[in-house]
């Protein structure tokens, strides 16, 4: 008998699971049209790589991922692409994303399969290859990419790898059904993630409330190292975190992953699909889906492809009677209502409750909270919902903040307890969002600040560096002069010899003399070169006056941008900086008439006959 | 055909505030019972004529404040606040005693803090103090003798025609010092046994009273088990009045013994019907166990050293004070965090 712990809080909300398990699982079939949105996963979308009008076949990889983490997408029949378009896909916001549209041509003809005859001859990155290639991302609800969650980090050792078969939430039987009916593939793919992780213990954590799948599970594990852990009925006992608290006692550090602790969740679904791509090479393009509720006359699961429209699924289950008045896409205590039933199925979609408004009626309008408490003792993750509700409605986020609002798995305990009608996971997801977004401004704030900050520090350092370097010269200049002086003494006191310096001074003198005569001479013959030009060495006149134009229109610049903030900002130097600007310009104004005249000349002088 | 639009989660219990209060009225009864079987008609007029004025001002305020009046009268809390009221004034408090406590309880203590879910004070214990520091005469003299409703208590029609005289006093032979009273009071100049062959105290512990703490110490087990309440704060509370009365009251001679501690006076009903108000309690349950704990230390405190014989209301009161303070150190460990994240942010610890 497997040790169990016991997680706090926890509700038993009416399971409504015998609705959908009087039946088998039953083929949907095939619907008219297929639309494969290319973001079905957690992380980056796929890109389509096949273009309109190409006929594709069952299985063939029509959308990959190119960068960064992602699965591809593959077509679940054979037939011909006809669109790659925006269309509505399954999200709370009801919004539209990229999908590729394939039109099936009623053949089924499946692309050629690679299966692998014994996964242990490959080596382990082959094998989450080719888990990654069969489009495989977590079944569960979140679509994590499997492959990338079955490669830890390198410091991070699995030891316990638990196949998550809870199923907690009510209505739901997807995964109870599979395990019924296919315990045996569920057990396969376990075995392959267990190849891969080589973990100590392989645990499936199992509801007691689905004595049949405990029984066929029981039956396919003979033999294995697996144990079957049949836990008490209590929602949320399948949310990762429970589920690793129930099994192992230990629990998730807050922000962290469960290979921090050495654990991994792998969902029911998804190891059936591990299974199918390993062994038989097939790609993931069905998941079983419960299609339930009373809207609907024949409740059950269907073994659906992926991108087959809602409303075609909701039609093999009975007609809708014109009662529908709820649509829920995943269980009743953590699904999202559905705006239309004209999106499809996707990796994730595990249920679809048609509800009518008495089995799932509008909420009772809300009252003030009366601190009851009952949500603190629903609370699995032993947070006070009634303060943080207090916090995120006041707009209180630091304090709400500070009570570990980010630790709520937004399991809707609470809001299921509350006698106030409070709907308190909407305040939460608000709460949410405002400190996300205040944390992204914060986030943009501080760094506008950091680089503002880098930049007056590298000013000041030029300006410092400048001033060392002014004077670290004068210092030079200090001591050279300081070296003369002293050289001069010493020489004055070693008492050299009074013609020697005499005879120093004539040599100078002399040296004088000649630079005097030699200056003469250009003198001559510049006023004689002056009768045809202004200057005998135009060139580097022109540059320096050019360098002279470029300072002053610079310096004219900052002046007149400083001047515009300034006036902007109703400075009182204002006055100071226009007699500046005006000062500048004069400045550059003449600089130009310089530099005009000086080319004037240059090119007067170049035009000069050579014989002149 | 529009499809709800909703927010998860769309499963909803069934019980509503409305219903909870509902129970709490309910479980009250057996100690209602208790009380007119051995202290006559008049607790049961009290309850009809407190929860009347207190749905007619709640009715009256909830218009001058432009609240929809039958939707805050529909969660039945007025009605429980009303109750509590006619549970603890004395049996022939005059008409207009309990109006002033009732209006004072609904209009004052919680609609004009903001109404329903608002209140940082008990509003019945506030109705209780203030009657009691303003009238402390009739508060105190119109306790009824106990005696079986059908052999001496006065009948239904002489119990109301008291009550409805609004004199301060009723007729002395039907009035009796409470139990607590009682030894309070005699103690200082008497032996234990002295003081105890007063008919206040019957043959058991205190006459009648016994009986109505027992009646609803059952009620209260009944909202424990219905998941109204927690344990903590009536057990934390009971346990803290015990160990007062174990550490400083064992000299019967001097103090009052804890058996009388316990089921005289308005302990079992402070405990889980007074204590529990779950508006102005402590949230987390270690907040509970020092909350409740903090009540059972005053209510003996007042009773043994201060002025008042019984002490339900200024301790639940003084509590009450403390209630933000003790939320704040009181948070419990969230799941995947090492301690609890005490204090107030950026100036308690992290």
């Amino acid at each position: 008998m497997t040790q169990l712990w016991d997680f706090s809080g926890g509700i038993h909300p009416a399971e409504n699971k015998h609705l959908s398990t009087s039946r088998p699982i039953t083929d949907a079939g095939l619907p008219e049209v297929l639309v494969l949105p290319l973001q079905q996963h957690i992380g980056e979308p796929a890109e389509a790589c096949v273009a309109v009008d190409d006929r594709v076949l069952k299985g063939q990889k029509v959308a990959d991922v190119t960068g960064g983490m992602g699965v591809p997408v593959h077509a679940p029949t054979s037939g011909t692409i006809e669109s790659v378009s925006l269309q509505p896909v399954p999200h709370p916001s009801g919004m539209s994303d990229w999908c590729i549209t394939l039109k099936p041509d009623g053949k089924d003809e499946w692309a050629p399969l690679n299966p692998v005859t014994n996964y242990r001859d490959l080596d382990r990155e082959t094998v989450l290859e080719r888990i990654r290639d069969a489009g495989i991302s977590g079944m569960g609800g979140a679509g994590f990419p499997t492959n990338i969650k079955l490669r830890p980090p390198r410091d991070r050792k699995v030891n316990t790898l638990i196949l998550n078969g809870a199923e907690c939430e009510p209505y739901i039987t997807a995964d109870d059904m599979s395990m019924r009916e296919n315990a045996g593939e569920i057990i396969a793919g376990l075995r392959i993630m267990a190849w891969v992780l080589r973990p100590e213990r392989v645990v499936i954590g199992i509801e007691d409330n689905k004595p049949e799948a405990i029984s066929a599970l029981r039956k396919a594990a003979e033999g294995t190292q697996t144990e079957i852990a049949v836990i008490p009925t209590k929602y949320p006992s399948g949310g990762e975190k429970q589920l690793i608290q129930i099994l192992t006692g230990m629990e998730v550090p807050s922000g962290g992953i469960p290979a921090d602790i050495g654990v991994m969740c792998q969902n029911v679904g998804t190891a059936i699909a591990v299974s199918a791509a390993i062994h038989r090479g097939e790609p993931l393009i069905s998941r079983v889906t419960t299609v339930t509720g009373d809207a609907v006359t024949d409740p059950g699961n269907f073994e659906v492809l992926i991108g087959t429209p809602i409303d075609y699924l909701l039609a093999q289950a009975g007609p809708t009677q014109n009662k529908l008045h709820r649509l829920v896409l995943g269980g009743p205590m953590m699904g999202y209502t559905l705006e239309t039933p004209a999106v499809p199925v996707v990796k994730t979609t595990n249920c679809v409750i048609a509800a009518t408004a008495t089995e799932l009626p509008d909420p009772a309008p809300e009252q003030p909270c009366i601190r009851c408490s009952m949500c603190a003792e629903a609370c699995p993750m032993e947070l006070l919902p009634q303060q943080l509700f207090w916090y995120s409605k006041s707009g209180e986020l630091d304090k709400a903040e500070h009570l570990n609002l980010f630790d709520c798995i937004e399991c809707g305990a609470c809001s299921y307890v509350c006698p106030s009608s409070i709907p308190l996971v909407q305040y939460y997801r608000a709460a949410k969002g405002e400190i996300r977004v205040q944390q992204a401004e914060q986030l943009k704030a501080d760094r506008a600040r950091e680089r503002f900050e880098a930049r007056q520090a590298r000013l000041e350092r030029e300006q410092q560096e400048k001033e060392q370097r002014r004077k670290e010269r004068a210092k030079a200049a200090a001591e050279a002069q300081a070296k003369k002086q002293a050289e001069a003494e010493k020489a004055e006191a070693e008492g050299q010899p009074a013609d020697d310096r005499a005879a120093k001074a004539t040599l100078v003198q002399e040296a004088l003399a000649r630079k005097k005569a030699k200056a003469q001479q250009q003198a001559e013959t510049k006023a004689g070169a002056s009768e045809t030009s202004t200057s005998s060495e135009p060139t580097p006149d022109i540059d320096a006056l050019e360098k002279q134009l470029a300072q002053a229109t610079a310096k004219l610049n900052t002046m007149q941008s400083m001047l515009e903030d300034a006036r902007a900002e109703n400075a009182d130097n204002v006055e100071k900086l226009e007699r500046a600007v005006t000062k500048n310009h004069d400045r550059v104004k003449r600089a130009e008439e310089a530099l005009a005249e000086a080319r004037l000349s240059v090119a007067a002088t170049d035009t000069q006959p050579t014989d002149s | 055909m529009a499809l709800a639009q909703q927010s998860s989660p769309h499963a909803r219990n069934a019980r509503s505030t409305s219903q909870v209060m509902l129970w709490v009225i309910l479980a009250a009864l057996p100690g209602l019972l208790a009380l007119t079987l051995f202290f006559g008609w008049g607790n049961l007029i009290n309850v009809v004529w407190c929860i009347a004025v207190a749905l007619a001002a709640e009715a009256a305020i909830l218009k001058l404040r432009k609240r929809p009046v039958a939707f805050f009268l529909k969660d039945n809390t007025a009605a429980v606040t009303g109750l509590l009221l006619g549970l603890s004034l004395p049996q022939f408090a005059p008409w207009w005693v309990s109006a002033i406590a009732v209006i004072a309880a609904i209009v004052m203590a919680k609609q004009l803090y903001g109404g329903l879910g608002s209140n940082p004070f008990n509003p019945a214990m506030v109705g209780y103090a203030l009657v009691l520091i303003s009238f402390p005469v009739a508060m105190t003299t119109n306790w009824a003798q106990p005696g079986l409703l059908w052999e001496s208590a006065p009948g239904f029609v002489d119990t109301l025609g008291m009550i409805a005289s609004g004199q301060q006093t009723a007729v002395d032979a039907f009035t009796m010092a409470t139990p607590l009273d009682e030894y309070k009071h005699k103690i200082t100049t008497h032996t234990a046994a002295e003081v105890l062959a007063h008919p206040t105290f019957g043959d058991g512990v205190a006459r009648g009273w016994e009986w109505v703490n027992a009646a609803f110490l059952v009620g209260g087990l009944v909202l424990v088990g219905l998941k109204i309440i927690t344990w903590h704060i009536p057990v934390s509370m009971l346990a803290g009045l015990a160990l007062m009365s174990l550490a400083f009251g064992s000299n019967a001679d001097l103090y009052a013994p804890l058996s009388m501690h316990l089921l005289a006076g308005g302990t079992m009903l402070g405990a889980f019907f007074i204590a529990t108000d779950p508006v102005s309690a402590a949230s987390s349950h270690q907040g509970k166990l020092i909350y409740g704990a903090g009540i059972g230390i005053l209510i003996y405190l007042i009773r043994t050293w201060g002025a008042y014989p019984d002490a339900v209301a200024f301790s639940v009161l003084l509590m009450n004070f403390a209630v933000p303070f003790i939320d704040h150190y009181t948070p419990p460990r969230t799941y995947g965090h090492h301690k609890p994240r005490r204090g107030i942010p950026g100036k308690g610890q992290g």
